[in-house]
Formats: structure tokens, sequence, C-alpha cells
């Protein structure tokens, strides 16, 4: 297995690579350099000196690809997508065009995505496939067919409908919790957490639980299923200790390669609540065309999908013992 | 089927089981019953208060900002979003009365308002009458006022034998401190007439990249050539292998800005600058303590964040305390604070308004502002109406729920507002936001008949009070030139009206009937839109940032304007930076364009039609680059004049030259609508000063009553929802345990 892990790792560096190249190569299509220089340096009487100046100390006065007054390698690494791009690989994401350190402000960002994320995910994850399995159970039945129903009206529903629609009822109408903000603390942020959660929940509801039903009538109708029914045994049995079990594996396929990706939050949530995370990290730094953090962002963001879908791969071997890596 | 016939050939059964599980359901139906009657008598502190319960009742003020700050570094910071914050903690020399009408210059650090005294090319003092073409210098010696502490700050601590504490640290000293209270002493000291030429030395500073670097070398006596001395030593400190170390520019001196004494420094300008003043009002210009830029420089402050960009220094009411701009940004009263009284004198109205109850009180009244980075509009406005903001501007989604037209077309607030007790505030911005024509184009530029009367036919054509009516909320005045009311050259009533485009109906500008500019139109050699030239029809392109569906509908207006004279727009929506490409190389034809106030000054928007400032050739702030030879003649002659008859005289007579040639649609003046609640006083809008956080007082005890009444929990719902919750699960238990008893010749489900 150990092999099969370290291969897969390193299948991980030309998919990094290439998508570091078309990152680079779409943020320079829509931006360039002096966009760049003139979003820090203000609209207002920016002169072309001073253009010339911060691209210099930032390193964006160099071509991009490819470097023809250099001599030797430095036509490759005389470029800005060497410079900018290298370090990376070791981690060290370099300062962002305000001259914030990218790796420290990740480190305290990850925290609140995290915070919002994983109890989305986990109680989410229950949610879904009790009620899935809740389903499956009471298949053909008119509880089956409303809480079909209300999926397919769920997964209709725009999120950004729940955030606006949970904000004004809970937080507004109902004066529940802050309708948004963050707190530093862990006690302090739980009531900040409450909405957004369950908004998480709430709006995730009708595509999960709708699939993981589909997985489990699956399930349902296999030959072993009817074995275990013939052996006599009862229906919460046969769902529990055997249609649950196997119905993992798809399951396993969308939800494994999720969890990593749980660090790099949420765009809208985040944006709307008020949560410090890496989601409005990323979204405020495409506003303000900081290709620094954008790239580092991308790169997490492929790096921890790789690691997801490697886990998926392990976690299969996990639940079904037939798996073998090869 | 097989289920409902099981079903009814045991009722007896099944009734039992219901009241079996009711039984077992009583505890929790109790539950939600205690639930109910709590949501009913429900009282107590607010749950959804965003704030830390012991800041309740404080006197705090609780703000947002929609955009994080980039520069917070006096010589680099110049967006309203960043000035919000430097305004209160840096003190300039001047400031502006906070009441007074037109806006009125005042001492700030300065002792006293400084007065120009003029040299000529050989440096020989000339009255101060002198005409402007003999003045070679304009002299300004500036006195500061004695006793100014500088705010709490490592950078001033000190050992017991004098030497600074934190001014030799090494990359490991510095290795755990992220934040300046990582640095457990602070000091301070006098405010020296030196650090104000230091800062006016960092505009030249090579690393710091100041947007007025450009402007002021063209005035203050040897600042270009400074600049250029600081480039060569900077990049030999950066071959050195030194590119970060501290620039000491003590060791530099720069040729017109001296230290007179402790307590005075000279500024010698280029000839004549009287609107130097103005700049002398803001962050640019207030004092940066040498130390404090030695303090930052130490090397592993800059990758730890610890710069004077992120925490500034100054000697004002308040100062950053909490700088996340990611969450909360922090202001807190400055212990060290000079101290200043509120103005006892201001307009007419001002004593009725209530604006002077608090006149000879020392300021600043508020111990502390909170500003939460609130990103998105719904739950910022939202958070108003709940109290946990203390002022709110009015969006186009909330507009219609917060203000109404009165049946004599003034704005009022709605009854709901009313009934919260908040107040509207509105005032007509310094600002200008018209359509421009870049006069560089061959069909709509140049100064032919036929360019300039298509321009004036289209002027007539697009109606802005419509556009303003439709788009702005009725938030602004159809312009009629480039200067804004409040701005001195801007003339009210049948004087001011632009006559290309409007008559004086004895009350109010009229807007022209089409016919007239179907005249025009026709002169220009376009009748009823079709090039009598080439009898083709006249297609223009409209250059624009907008591109989102929620801009089709303007896009589609300004077609339809265009569509009255039969003339075909064609829109190229862009993105802001090709867009800006557009206009600097002047490939755009006809765009949106907008500026706001440095000062209130008619030359400061004079200048955006001044042929010396044309984006393409000089790369300025004329971006329809428009050239009249007469014009700009004038304008030289205007923008050294004090405000006097002559110089209304002038400003008209430039007024009556653009209104002609038409190089803008002058589209509209903003008004900004702005709602305080009841407990906020000491409200007058002022649009060009920014430093009025000291002179606002809120009431805490009021704010926090109204906080508690207008948010009590409302529980029911939650006892609704868990009903609806028991409700769904009991007929689910029930056919699971009919299922689970069920034979498997009673039927199994397929």
């Amino acid at each position: 297995m150990i092999a099969y892990v370290v291969r897969r790792l390193l299948y991980a560096v030309p998919i990094l690579i290439g998508v570091n190249i078309v990152t680079f190569a779409l943020f320079f299509v829509v931006n360039t350099p002096d966009d760049m220089a003139r979003m820090q340096l203000g609209i207002k009487r920016v002169s072309p000196a001073a253009i010339e100046s911060w691209k210099h100390e930032h390193g964006y006065d160099k071509p991009l690809f490819y470097n023809r007054a250099a001599a030797g390698f430095g036509k490759i690494s005389d470029t800005i997508f060497y410079r900018k791009s290298l370090r990376m690989f070791v981690f060290d994401f370099g300062a962002s065009d305000d001259s914030r350190d990218i790796g420290y402000e990740i480190r305290k960002r990850a925290g609140p995505s995290f915070a919002i994320a994983l109890p989305t995910f986990m109680v989410g994850l229950l949610i879904y496939i009790t009620c899935a399995l809740g389903f499956a159970l009471f298949r053909a039945t008119y509880l089956d067919f409303w809480g079909v129903a209300l999926c397919v009206v769920a997964m209709s529903i725009s999120a950004m409908f729940y955030i606006i629609g949970g904000q004004y009822l809970i937080g507004k109408l109902w004066n529940l919790v802050p309708i948004s903000g963050y707190a530093g603390t862990a006690a302090g942020a739980l009531r900040f957490l409450l909405l957004p959660i369950a908004i998480g929940i709430i709006g995730g509801f009708g595509a999960s639980a709708r699939l993981y039903r589909t997985f489990f009538l699956e399930e349902i109708g296999k030959d072993y299923v009817r074995t275990a029914r013939a052996k006599g045994l009862g229906e919460g049995a046969v769902l529990f200790r055997h249609v649950l079990n196997n119905a993992m594996i798809p399951i396993l396929t969308t939800v494994v390669v999720a969890i990593p990706s749980l660090f790099l939050g949420s765009l809208l949530t985040e944006s709307f609540f008020g949560i410090p995370g890496l989601g409005s990290y990323t979204i405020d730094a495409i506003n303000m065309q900081d290709f620094s953090i954008v790239r580092a962002m991308v790169f997490i963001g492929s790096l921890l999908y790789i690691a997801g879908l490697v886990l998926t791969d392990i976690s299969y071997t996990l639940v079904d013992p037939r798996v073998r890596f090869s | 089927m097989e289920e409902r016939a099981n079903y009814s050939a045991a009722p007896d059964d099944a009734r039992k089981r219901i009241t079996l599980h009711l039984k077992a359901m009583k505890p929790m139906i109790q539950c939600l019953a205690a639930g109910c009657l709590l949501a009913v008598t429900a009282c107590g502190a607010p749950w959804n208060d965003p704030y830390p319960a012991a800041d309740s009742g404080k006197n705090i003020l609780y703000s947002s900002f929609s955009e994080r700050p980039k520069h917070l570094d006096p010589v680099q910071s110049y967006s309203s979003n960043e000035i919000v914050f430097t305004a209160q903690i840096y003190e300039p020399p001047l400031q502006y009365h906070y009441l007074k009408r037109p806006y009125q210059l005042i001492p700030c650090a300065a002792a006293r308002l400084p007065v120009a005294h003029y040299l000529d090319v050989d440096g020989r003092p000339l009255p101060g009458s002198a005409r402007a073409a003999d003045i070679g210098y304009t002299v300004y010696d500036i006195t500061i006022r004695r006793g100014i502490l500088y705010q709490p700050h490592p950078a001033f601590a000190r050992n017991p034998d004098g030497s600074p504490v934190y001014a030799h640290l090494s990359r490991q000293d510095i290795s755990d401190k992220h934040e300046l209270r990582d640095f457990r002493q602070t000091g301070t000291r006098e405010l020296k007439a030196a650090d104000f030429v230091y800062q006016i030395k960092r505009l030249a500073h090579p690393r710091l990249h100041s947007p007025i670097l450009g402007l002021m070398e063209d005035y203050i006596v040897g600042l270009r050539d400074y600049a250029a001395q600081l480039q060569k030593v900077n990049a030999a400190m950066a071959t050195a292998g030194h590119g970060d170390d501290w620039l000491d520019l003590t060791q530099y001196p720069l040729a017109g800005v001296s230290v007179v004494d402790d307590y005075t420094y000279r500024i010698r300008l280029k000839g004549q600058y009287p609107q130097f003043l103005y700049w002398l009002a803001m962050p640019f210009f207030a004092p940066v303590p040498a130390e404090v830029d030695r303090f930052f420089a130490q090397p592993g402050m800059a990758e730890n964040n610890l710069s004077l960009d992120w925490y500034p220094v100054g000697t004002g009411p308040y100062m950053l305390t909490r700088n996340d701009p990611n969450r909360i940004m922090m202001l807190e009263r400055n212990p060290n604070f000079h101290g200043e009284a509120y103005p006892a004198e201001g307009e007419v109205t001002d004593a009725g308004d209530g604006l002077l109850s608090d006149a000879g009180k020392p300021l600043p009244f508020i111990d502390k502002a909170v500003f939460t980075y609130e990103r998105e509009s719904i739950p910022r406005w939202n958070k108003f109406l709940q109290g946990y903001y203390d002022a709110s501007g009015i969006g186009s989604d909330s507009f219609d729920q917060a203000v109404r037209l009165s049946a004599q077309g003034e704005a009022v607030l709605t009854d709901a507002m009313r009934d919260r007790g908040i107040q509207l505030k509105t005032a007509v911005m310094p600002s200008t936001y018209y359509m421009g024509f870049n006069m560089l184009d061959p069909v709509v530029g140049g100064f032919s008949d036929r360019a300039r009367k298509l321009r004036q036919a289209i002027s007539i054509a697009v109606d802005y009070e419509e556009y303003v009516s439709i788009f702005q909320n009725g938030r602004g005045i159809p312009a009629q030139g480039p200067i804004p009311p409040g701005i001195f050259g801007y003339r009210e009533g049948d004087a001011g009206i632009n006559p290309v485009v409007y008559t004086w109906d004895g009350k109010q500008p009229r807007r022209r009937p089409l016919a007239d500019a179907q005249k025009l139109l026709a002169e220009a050699g376009y009748p009823d839109g079709i090039d009598s030239r080439t009898g083709q029809p006249l297609v223009l392109y409209f250059d624009v940032t907008a591109r989102g569906p929620e801009d089709k509908s303007m896009l589609d207006w300004m077609k339809k304007e265009f569509a009255k004279l039969h003339i075909q727009l064609e829109p190229r929506p862009t993105d802001y930076n090709r867009f800006q490409d557009k206009i600097r190389k002047g490939n755009a034809q006809i765009f949106e364009w907008g500026w706001n106030a440095d000062y209130p000054d008619p030359e400061n928007f004079l200048f955006l039609l001044h042929g010396a400032q044309g984006k393409v050739k000089f790369q300025g702030e004329n971006a329809t680059n428009y050239e009249n030879p007469e014009y700009d003649r004038l304008f030289e002659q205007m923008k050294n004049m004090p405000n006097s008859p002559q110089r209304q005289q002038i400003i008209d007579r430039m007024a009556g030259i653009v209104r002609n040639d038409a190089p803008w649609l002058w589209g509209f003046h903003p008004k900004d609508y702005a709602l305080y609640h009841a407990w906020y006083h000491n409200i007058k809008p002022n649009k060009i000063a920014n430093n009025t956080l000291k002179y606002q007082r809120i009431d805490p005890a009021l704010r926090e009553i109204r906080r508690r009444e207008w948010n009590q929990p409302v529980l029911w719902p939650i006892g609704i929802g868990a009903l609806i919750v028991v409700l769904l699960t009991l007929p689910a238990l029930r056919t699971w345990r009919r299922r689970e008893r069920s034979t498997a010749t009673s039927g199994t489900p397929s």
C-alpha cells in the first residue's frame, strides 16, 4: 500500500505543475502586472514611474514564461512564472502584493474555515445518511414520496436564498443568533457558527440525502439483502448491518474526497457571515488581483484535492476487503 | 393497498399504539409548551448581540467596513476606506472646520494657519499682492503646537539610560513577535517639526510609491532631485545586499523643506500654489517620527507583518489598537491626546439642529470605535436595523424600506424608520460622475462643428434627470458643469445652467426639447441618425465596466436614450483593467468616469479638462484628452487666484467654453444619504474632512435600551419546529413497528 501511496503522490507533482501553469496563464490573461500595480497603488494620480517601480520591487517586471534577453537557464529562471512558482513546492508562499506573509495568513484563517466546515460536514453527513436510510426504509410510502419531493425542492433552491433567508428569519425576525460575525475564542465563536452551520446543512440536504437514498435503494435490491431477509433478519438489522456497510463505498467516493477541502472554507458562506476564513481570503485576493494569494490558494486546493483522492482510495480498502492496491 | 388493508384490519391495535406513543411523548410536549410560554415572556439580553457582553453599555461606536484598507501608511493612504482610519490617528498641520460652510481650513497640529511669503526667482521678498507671474517661490513657515505627544508605542520605549529599548533587535528577537502588543514596553515623546519634514521626505521614498509624489515634485523645491537621489541610494543599497535596510532620510537633506527650530519648519514651493494648504490638511503631510520608521525597518519585522503600513503611529485622538482587517479594526482613545474642544460656532442653523450643544467640551467623546468587516450589504443593513451598527448608508435594495419621496418630491424617512427614531442626513457629494467623449476619436472628438454639434445633441438627448431617478433612487442632481455644489465657482439658479442643454423656466432648469437635439444632429451631418456622407446609420461605441445582468437595464436605458436620435449605441462591456487600458491609450469612444474632490477648490475639478493633464499624452487625469488653448490659458490664470469675484468670472468663462465644446456629458453630482440612530449625536455631513469621529457622540444607555427592545428572542418557532419533527416521526415510528411485527405473508415492501 505504501508503494501505491508514494506512486500516487508522485503523480501529483506533474498535476500540480500543470495546475500552476494554467492558473498562471489564466490570471495573466485577465490581469497584467500593470493592472496589479495600479490596484495596489490606487487609481488616482498614479504615475507610470511608480508603476514601474512597484513592478520591479515585486518581481513583476520580468517576462511571464520566457526571457529572451537572459542567457542559458536564465531564459527560464529569470521569469515571473519560475520565480513565483518554484518556492511554492516547498510551501513557501512568500508575501502577498500588500507585503503580508501568505503562509501566516493561511494558518490564521484555516481555523475559522474549519470551524464551520467540519461540523457542517460531520453533522450534515449524519443527518443526510439517517434521512436517506429513513427514505429507503420507508420506500414506496408517502414518507418516502414527500421526502424525495422535499429533497428535489431543497436542491432546486439557490444557496444564496438559504443564506439570505436564514439570516433574515433566524437572525433578524426571531433574533435567535447574530446575523453575522465571528469571535476569536471557541466559546464565543459558537453562537456565530450555529447559523452558518445550520444553513450549510440545510442547503446540502436535498442533493446529498437524495443521492445516498439512491445508493441505499441500489443495495437493497441485491441478492444478499434478500438472503438476509430470508434468514429472518429484521428490516433494521438488514439496513444497518448490511445495506449501510455496502453502500459505504459510493458514499465514501463522494465524502472522503471532500474532507481535505474542508480547510479551504466556503466562498459564499464566509463572505455573507463575515467569517475570516480561507474562502473570504480567496475572494478578497481575486477582487484585489493579488496573484500571489490566488496562486497559493489554487495550489493548496489542488494539493488537498489530490490528498482527498488518495484518502478515498485508502478508505476503500477499509470498507471493502476485496479492494486491493496494485 | 395491502398495508392499508392491514391497518384497517386492526384498528384497535393501532389506536392503542398511538396512545402509547403519545404517553411517551408527554414530557416532550410539556417542554414544547414551556418553550412556547417562554417565547411569550422572554426577556433579558439579546441573543443575537454580535458583541462581547462585557462591552454592553459602554461608550463604543459600532461601524462596519466593506473593503479592506490596503495602506495605513500616511504617505500612501489615499482611498476613502483607508482615510477613515488614518484621519483619526494622524494629525496633519491643518484640518477643516467641522461645522462651517463653505469648508474652512483651521489649524490642527499647527499653532496657526501658515501665511504664504512670496519671493521672486532670485529669492527677493515680494509683497502679498504680487502678481502670479512675478512669484518665483512661495514659502510657508509652519509652527506647530507645543506639548503634543505621540500615542504609546514601542518605538519610543526607552531604557533608564535614555537609549531606545527596541532600536537594535535581531531576527531572533523579533521571531516571536507578530503583533505590536508583543512588545511589552511602550513610550512616547513630544511632536517635533523634524517629524513633519521627515514625512515630506518620505513622499520621495523609492519603496513607498506615494501617489502624490508626481504632483508634489512639480511644486516642492528640490523634491524631484531628491527622489532621484534616493533612487540611486536605494539601488546602491540593493546592489550591496541591503535592499531591505532602513533608508535613513535624516541623512539626506531636501532643499525645499527644512527645520527652522523644534516647533517650526519651512516649505519652499515653486511659483504660487495656494491649494497647497489643502494638501496640508491630508495625512500625506502628517508627522512620522524617524525612530518609528527605523523601528519597523529592522530585519525580521516585515516578515512578521510588522510595518508602519499596518500599525500607524500618530498624535491624533485615536490609536489603532487592533488591525485585523479580515474581521475587525479597532480605534481607541489615545491617552496622550493633547486635547481639543468642540467648536463653538458654525452655520446659522447649527444651533437649532443641536449641533452646538457640546460647544467647548473636550474631544473626543467616544472611547472606542469598532469597525467590523461586513462585505455584504444585506447583513450590514439588518444589523443596523437591530441597533448593532450606529449608522448606515442606504443601498438600492433597502432604499424603499428606508426612504420615500414626499408630495413635494423631498426624500423623507418611512414610518418604520421614524418609529425607530432614525435620522436621515443628506448631502451633495463634492463629486461628479460624467459621460466622456474621447476628444481624439475621429467621430465624436475634435473641435469641428460636426463633432461639437453631435456631442451637444447627445448631451440634450440623454436625460440625466431620468437616469438619477431610475438608477440612483433620486440621489443626485444633474450636473450643469464640472463643479459640484459646495465648491467655489458653482453657480445656483439661472446663472448656473448649461445653456446648451437647459433653459431656465423661472424656477428651475428645464432640459431642451428633443427637437433641439435633432436639429443639432442634422446640422452635424447626421439627419435622423444617418451619416449624410456615407448614408450609413451612425453607430457609436460605449465603453463600460458594467458586465453583470444587473447592469443590463442601465445599458438598455442608455441605448434607448441614443435611439431617440436614431443613433445606434453599441455598449462594449469590459473588465476594469481593460477599460482603464482603453482610456489610457485613447481607444475608447464614449465612456463613463467620475471624480471625487481632494479638496474644496474649483481647481480640483477644472484641472480634469486641462490640456496638460491629457491621459494619452501625459498620463494625467484628463480622461477625455480635451485640449482647448483658451480654456488652458484661463485655467493657468484661475488656479492660483484666491476666491474672489474675478476668479468667479474666469470660472464662468471656462464653464462657458467647456459647455459649448461638450467634451463631457455632464452627468450628475451624487447625493449621499446616511441613516443614524437616535442615540447618535453631532452629525453634520462633512464630505471633505475625514477626521470627524472626534466630534461625534453617542448615548450608550439609550442604545442599550433600544437593542433590548428590538431584539427579544422569539422562541415559538423552535417549539413549532420540534413539534413538526415529532409529528413526522410518529407515523414513521408507527410504520416501522408495524413492519417489524409483520410476517412474511402479510407483505414485504418491494
